[in-house]
């Protein structure tokens, strides 16, 4: 196999996505965990924009590295913690755990590594953003109808659950 | 030209689903298993991307699906935040360990 630039890109950004991912586990920081994470959901941006999928790659980066990182900011800011995540009582249940998760890698790789489908010529990056538009409103109409239900409803249940209840005694 | 082949994609994807599933069991702060939730999520978003372009009919629906994973994860996001919040008003800790109202 050559050594192209697709291959340079993808290698590169898997390496910052994995690397991203080790970090989350390893540093002890929680501010700095959510930080690390950043850099992944970047990389995967890269990862999509390698796959032809131009405007997926750009909701990726605004919601992901933009909305829900700040989310997840306001709620470690929000919320008293201890500064460091101190790693719970190690011993077996880790162990068990890591043995557990390796036999699921290893079952999931043996199924894939070698999934060989003869590559398609596609049309994708022809104006992607077009072709999502017009199949979004055209074929999914319906399922995107239900997902602005969705957002709705999470927004209610966002704002209920997270209001302030202390007058909650005098109110019948 | 040779590009790089559908099964890198799934191997990344896998890793990534992996160490999104070991965060999420042993973190014990909230907020990072639910952001480890989301690292899963992503995984899945990689494979759904990886097969509309390199499966066996290349379509634009995988990428319009993966459209629609990334809008139920940012609920999933907003609503779990505003449970921990409301858990944190009553119990004053975020900690996963000490969640155990509804345990006995």
């Amino acid at each position: 196999m050559t050594l192209s630039g697709e291959l340079i890109a993808f290698f590169g950004l898997a390496l910052v996505a994995i690397l991203g991912g080790v970090l989350l586990i390893t540093l002890t920081k929680v501010v700095h965990m959510v930080i690390a994470l950043v850099f992944t959901f970047l990389s995967i941006a890269g990862i999509y924009l390698l796959l032809s999928a131009e405007f997926v790659a750009v909701v990726q980066i605004l919601i992901y590295s933009g909305a829900i990182t700040i989310v997840m900011l306001f709620g470690i800011m929000l919320t008293k913690h201890q500064e460091s995540d101190e790693p719970a009582k190690g011993g077996w249940g880790k162990i068990t755990l890591l043995l557990a998760i390796a036999g699921f890698a290893v079952a999931v790789y043996l199924g894939i590594y070698n999934l060989d489908i003869p590559v398609q010529p596609a049309t994708l990056h022809e104006e992607n953003t077009k072709q999502i538009g017009i199949e979004l409103f055209s074929k999914y109409v319906i399922p995107f109808e239900v997902m602005s239900v969705l957002l709705l409803v999470a927004l209610v249940g966002a704002i209920v659950l997270a209001k302030k209840d202390d007058e909650e005694g005098d109110q019948s | 030209m040779t590009g790089v082949p559908l099964s890198a994609y799934l191997v990344l994807a896998l890793v990534l689903f992996c160490i999104g599933l070991y965060g999420a069991l042993t973190k014990r702060n909230a907020v990072i298993v639910l952001i480890s939730i989301e690292l899963m999520l992503n995984a899945a978003n990689i494979n759904l991307v990886a097969f509309s372009k390199l499966g066996v009919t290349p379509s634009i629906t995988g990428q319009v699906f993966s459209l629609f994973t990334i809008t139920i994860a940012a609920a999933e996001a907003a609503v779990g935040l505003a449970i921990l919040m409301s858990l944190y008003r009553n119990r004053k800790t975020v900690n996963v360990d000490e969640m155990d109202i509804m345990k006995h």
